[in-house]
Formats: structure tokens, C-alpha cells, sequence
């Protein structure tokens, strides 16, 4: 149950769409691409199920070189960001319709499918025909139609963008569940870091047609390789400043420097960049050394119990992220604090050298 | 002034669509219906005959004759052109730049007057002079459309698919290029065969354009009236004479106003019925 890319690259006329990978999937596993549209997610998904070919490189699954066979030949199924059935089958027809072509017996059809529509709660609507039926419930036959036929390779291109709100996130928990214990490798594309960090398993961070770094998602969020795949993964994103170590403090300007943590003394003396996520500055004092900076405030955000804050530092805009209602005069100066022992440094190249 | 008064208003507004309407539909269909059930003389004077025309023409072997001719052009001309016009929709390029050219190539017939393809295919179809006759008569068959009846039914129904066949293509192809990749990708998936895409995908997905195709073909061919007229006149004998070439005979040769009026609204009645009876049948499942 293996895939992996050996040197994969793909060009389409002059433009490059995705540059040369290597990647090995974790088997069996649950493998995120995130990556934000037009970074070569579906390219990839295209690549990996063989619906294109690769300008050069090979893809290896299980084992096999499969570079040049056809989709038909790998065994893999695919749920689309559009909600994707049979519009003239039923419900049952539909998820029934991969076994149909491959000839499965129809006694076991009806027992693949019956399995299935039950994992999905879709045993009522068995009967019904695609347009009868919500877009939550067309997704869900599209997730039947490839959990049942048992492929080694399960590949969902953003299946819940189209969804509102309230399904998608029902739907999301219900996901990791329903490919668990069925041996299959899957790969989910989404364009939203907060999804990739609610379903966990392994997360390929992807800029611009390139796989900027692949490992645990939990280990990419706290250590990611570089700035860049700090920033993919982060939502609202990132805030980044200049920091100079002098000694043991870091000095982002006149007024505001922080102490230089002990696992930090061996960095030398010089500047570096650093990443802080909004949710660690607060517009609120409360954690114990924390240090206060002086902004002007930009724009303020309201989602709910949540406050996002635009403010402005010199000429570098800041975004705060914080629980709770805070209310802010557009155009006034405010104070916020800035958690400095999550803060994530990278070097003269972008690399990562503290987090 | 209650709510009651001043919705009155309302009808100025809807007035010029109602004019508008009486003057380009029911007023003309009224002098029809008026023409149907009376005896009509010079100088507007008009004796009152009930149903008499109606029963004459329902009973008359000549109506029979050109409404079965009418009936038997139009199923053949559908059962060509919708099949065929899908099919030259199915192998046309999706993408790339020889799209444009097909599609201006389609819409060509299209763009061309009636009467301008009835006379083309009278000289092109000429047995001596015409490229088409003449081609046809030196590779042995014995055709003259001026002359045999199967001849000229066979013309007929060459120029009609050669003219309308293309309104089927463009409708179905534009039907076939809303249909997105993901559903083509999924099959592919799936492993099914190109028969399967274009049963299961492509038709079903064409469903509501076809329905229209068919509805704007049916009522065409079955008004079908310069075309046939200009090339055949209705003959040999009457073996191309259609219900309207039929018609206007009667209406404006004969000058039989009644019989005339009584043809024209059973004619109305069952082009309505049938796209009503069609389309109500053809939406059903679609009614979610």
C-alpha cells in the first residue's frame, strides 16, 4: 500500500506545475497536501492516480513502477471538490457501480454496498436518485462509492469546500473514522491549515508547485523546515519581523526586546527572522512574561467569540488572534503582548533554527 | 384610497404586453376561428355553419393523406437528425482551437434562408445539370426527383437534415461542454468504458438540451413549408405535399376559407398538443 515519487515533475506547455518531487507516502495512512489553490494540490492527486502523466520521474506503488500504467490498472479511487455521481443511477447504483464494472458477484454487491451505506448513514436514501438528495448526502455517496471498492489508494481533492459550514465539520470528524482499519493509503488535499491540524496523520506542505517539506503534521506546525512552510501553515497568517541577538536578548527595535530563551544561547550574534502566529499575541495582558508591544490599530475582526486585530508597527503590519470580544478604536494606539517562548526563528536562508 | 384601488395600477402596466400579444397572436388567430365556422362571401358577408368544416376536413381523404405525409417526414427527420446530431456532437474536439472552426462550420446551414436551400438543392439535385443528380445517375441509380416520388422524398429529407441537422449539434455540444471534468475523471476511475461515459454521463447530463432539441425540431419539420415548396412544389402529384403546402392550396388556391380555417386550428391544436403531451412526460422525473 505504498506511493512514492522519484524526481516526479510536471509541465504543461511552458509552465511548470509541479517541480521536481520526491515524496514517499506514509502506508496506510492519512496523508495531507495543503497547500493554498494553484500549488500544485491536484496536480498531485492527478499524478498519483494516474489521470496525467509525469513530464519525467517515476511513481512507485506497491512496490511497482507504475509510471506508464493506467488509471484502471492501479486501484485507486478518487472524491471530487464537486459532488460527483451517477445522475441517472440511484443512491445504491451509484456506490454499486465501481463493483458492477469490476464484476463482483451481486450477493456480495448487496452486502459491499449495504456496509457501506450504513458506515454513512445513507441506508434511508438507498432508493433515492443524486438530485434528490442535499449536498452533504451527495458527498457521502461520492465517499461510498470509493470506500466500497476497497482501493489501496484513496485520494479526496478538498471533498468539503463545497459543503456549509455545519456539514463539513460533522463530516470532518466522521472522516478519519471511516478509513480506519481498512488498510488504505489516503491522501486528503485541502487548502485550510486548521483542517489539516483537526484531522492529524501526516501533512506535505506545497508552495508553488513544490513539496516544501512532508512529516508529521503535529512536528511541521511546531518545527516547520523553513519560513515558507510556516506560512502555508498558518491561518490567519503568520506575523514575521526582523530580530537582532545581541548577548542573550533579541532586539526587533529601540523599544522592544525580549530575553533570549537557554535553549537559544548558542545562536550567534546576528539577525534573524522571526514567526510568531497571531493566537500568541494577545490584546489582553495575562501570561507572565510576556512582552508588551505598542501598535496602531488597523482593522478589528469579530468571528464569534473570537477577535482578529490588524495593527501596525513602523511600516510592518502585526495580527493578533485572541479569545473573547475586544473592542478597539480604529486609528488609536493599543498595547498588545507578545508570547516570546513560542516564537519560531529562521536563519539568513529561511531555515528553521529555533522553534 | 385602500390597497384595492391602487393596485388597479398595475394594469397600464401590463397593458403594452397585452396589446402587443392581441395584435401578433390572438387577434389573427381569431379571424381564423372566425373564417372555421362560417361560410364566407365576398364583400364581408359570412353565413353561420358550426362545425360543418371541421367534420368535412376530419372526414376528407386529402387531409388524411398530407397530415400522414406530415407525420411519416417527421419521424424519419427526427430519428436522423436527433441520433446523428449527438453523435457528430460526441466527436468533436472539447478543446483547442479547432473548436471555433467546427462550430462556425455547424452554424453555416444554419445561417441560410429557406427558399435560398430549397433552390440550391432544386439545381443541385437536378438529374442533368445538377451535381447531385447527375453524380447519382452515373453511378447507376435511377433517381429524378422531378419525376419519382421516392426520388424526391429522398431529396427532401437530405436537405432538411443537411439544413437542421447542425441546430442538434450546437445544442447538444453546448449541453456536452457544461458537463465538468470531474465526472469524466471519476469514470475513468471507476474503469468504465467510453460506452458507459456517454450512456451514463454524457446522456443522462443532456438530458434537458435534448428535450429542447427534439421540441424545436418536432415543431419545425412538422411546419415545415418553403424548403419543399421550392423544390418540388408539393410533387411529383402530391407526393411531397406536406399539411401546410396542403394549406396554402386550399387557402389561397382554392380560395376555400372555411375548410382553410378548420385545417389551420386542428394543424395549431395538434402541434400543441404533442410538444405539451412531450415535454410534460419528458420533465417528469425532473420535476425535484
Amino acid at each position: 500500500m505504498s506511493l512514492e515519487f522519484k524526481q516526479i515533475e510536471k509541465r504543461v506547455g511552458a509552465e511548470t506545475h509541479i517541480y521536481a518531487t520526491d515524496l514517499k507516502l506514509e502506508d496506510g495512512g492519512f496523508n495531507i497536501l495543503l497547500g493554498t489553490t494553484l500549488s500544485g494540490k491536484t496536480s498531485l492527486l492527478h499524478l498519483m492516480a494516474g489521470l496525467d502523466r509525469p513530464t519525467s520521474g517515476e511513481v512507485w506503488f506497491n512496490g511497482k513502477n507504475v509510471t506508464r500504467a493506467p488509471v484502471q490498472a492501479r486501484n485507486v479511487s478518487m472524491v471530487h471538490q464537486q459532488f460527483i455521481n451517477y445522475p441517472n443511477f440511484n443512491v445504491f447504483e451509484n456506490i454499486a457501480s465501481p463493483l458492477r464494472i469490476q464484476r463482483t458477484p451481486a450477493a456480495e454487491i448487496g452486502r459491499r454496498v449495504g456496509e457501506v451505506a450504513e458506515l454513512l448513514n445513507l441506508t434511508p436514501l438507498l432508493e433515492r436518485s443524486p438530485n434528490e438528495l442535499s449536498g452533504g448526502q451527495q458527498q457521502r455517496t461520492a465517499l461510498a462509492r470509493a470506500l466500497v471498492k476497497d482501493s489501496d489508494l484513496v485520494l479526496l481533492d478538498e471533498p468539503l469546500a463545497n459543503l456549509d459550514f455545519k456539514l463539513r465539520e460533522e463530516l470532518r470528524d466522521q472522516l478519519p473514522k471511516m478509513f480506519e482499519n481498512r488498510g488504505c493509503t489516503v491522501v486528503y488535499a485541502t487548502s485550510e491549515p486548521n483542517e489539516a491540524l483537526l484531522l492529524g496523520g501526516h501533512t506535505a506542505t506545497l508552495h508553488e508547485g513544490r513539496v516544501t517539506q512532508f512529516g508529521k503534521t503535529e512536528k511541521i506546525y511546531r518545527r516547520p523546515k523553513d519560513l515558507r512552510s510556516a506560512q502555508v501553515f498558518a491561518d490567519p497568517p503568520m506575523n514575521t519581523a526582523t530580530v537582532t541577538k545581541q548577548g542573550d536578548t533579541f532586539i526587533l527595535n529601540e523599544r522592544i526586546s525580549w530575553p533570549v530563551a537557554e535553549s537559544q544561547r548558542s545562536l550567534s550574534d546576528h539577525a534573524y527572522t522571526v514567526g510568531i502566529r497571531p493566537h500568541h499575541i494577545s490584546p489582553a495582558s495575562g501570561r507572565a512574561g510576556a512582552v508588551p508591544i505598542l501598535g496602531e490599530v488597523l482593522i478589528t475582526e469579530f468571528s464569534g467569540s473570537e477577535s482578529i486585530v490588524h495593527f501596525q508597527i513602523e511600516d510592518r503590519t502585526w495580527v493578533s488572534q485572541a479569545q473573547g470580544i475586544h473592542p478597539f478604536e480604529i486609528g488609536t494606539k493599543a498595547e498588545f503582548f507578545l508570547d516570546t517562548s513560542h516564537c519560531i526563528y529562521f536563519g539568513a536562508g529561511n531555515e528553521l533554527v529555533s522553534a | 384610497m385602500t390597497g384595492k384601488f391602487t393596485n388597479q395600477k398595475a394594469w397600464f402596466l401590463v397593458l403594452p404586453v397585452v396589446v402587443l400579444v392581441a395584435f401578433n397572436a390572438l387577434i389573427p388567430l381569431m379571424t381564423v376561428v372566425n373564417y372555421s365556422f362560417q361560410e364566407s362571401f365576398g364583400n364581408n358577408i359570412f353565413f353561420w355553419e358550426g362545425t360543418k368544416w371541421f367534420e368535412e376536413v376530419l372526414h376528407s381523404d386529402r387531409f388524411a393523406a398530407s397530415l400522414g405525409r406530415q407525420i411519416v417526414f417527421t419521424s424519419i427527420i427526427l430519428a436522423i437528425e436527433i441520433p446523428f446530431g449527438v453523435a457528430i456532437a460526441l466527436s468533436m474536439p472539447r478543446k483547442g482551437p479547432w473548436v471555433s472552426v467546427c462550430l462556425v462550420l455547424m452554424a453555416l446551414p444554419l445561417l441560410i434562408p429557406w427558399n435560398v436551400v430549397g433552390a440550391m438543392w432544386n439545381i443541385f439535385a437536378l438529374p442533368d445539370i445538377g451535381l447531385l443528380g447527375k453524380t447519382l445517375n452515373a453511378l447507376g441509380f435511377d433517381y429524378d426527383y422531378t419525376q419519382q416520388p421516392i426520388s424526391a422524398w429522398f431529396t427532401v429529407i437530405l436537405m432538411d437534415v443537411w439544413h437542421w441537422t447542425s441546430l442538434v449539434v450546437l445544442l447538444s455540444f453546448a449541453g456536452l461542454s457544461s458537463i465538468p471534468e470531474a465526472y469524466y475523471q471519476a469514470a475513468k476511475i471507476d474503469g468504465a468504458s467510453s460506452w458507459a461515459v456517454i450512456r451514463y454521463i454524457e446522456l443522462p447530463k443532456m438530458k434537458r438540451v435534448l428535450i429542447i432539441a427534439f421540441l424545436l425540431r418536432f415543431m419545425d419539420s412538422f411546419m415545415i413549408y418553403t424548403e419543399p415548396f421550392v423544390l418540388t412544389g408539393g410533387g411529383p402529384g402530391n407526393a411531397t405535399t406536406f399539411l401546410s403546402i396542403d394549406l396554402v392550396k386550399v387557402a389561397l388556391g382554392q380560395f376555400d376559407l372555411g375548410p382553410a380555417g378548420a385545417i389551420s386550428l386542428i394543424y395549431f391544436l395538434i402541434i400543441l398538443l404533442t410538444c405539451w403531451l412531450f415535454y410534460t412526460l419528458a420533465m417528469k422525473d425532473e420535476a425535484q
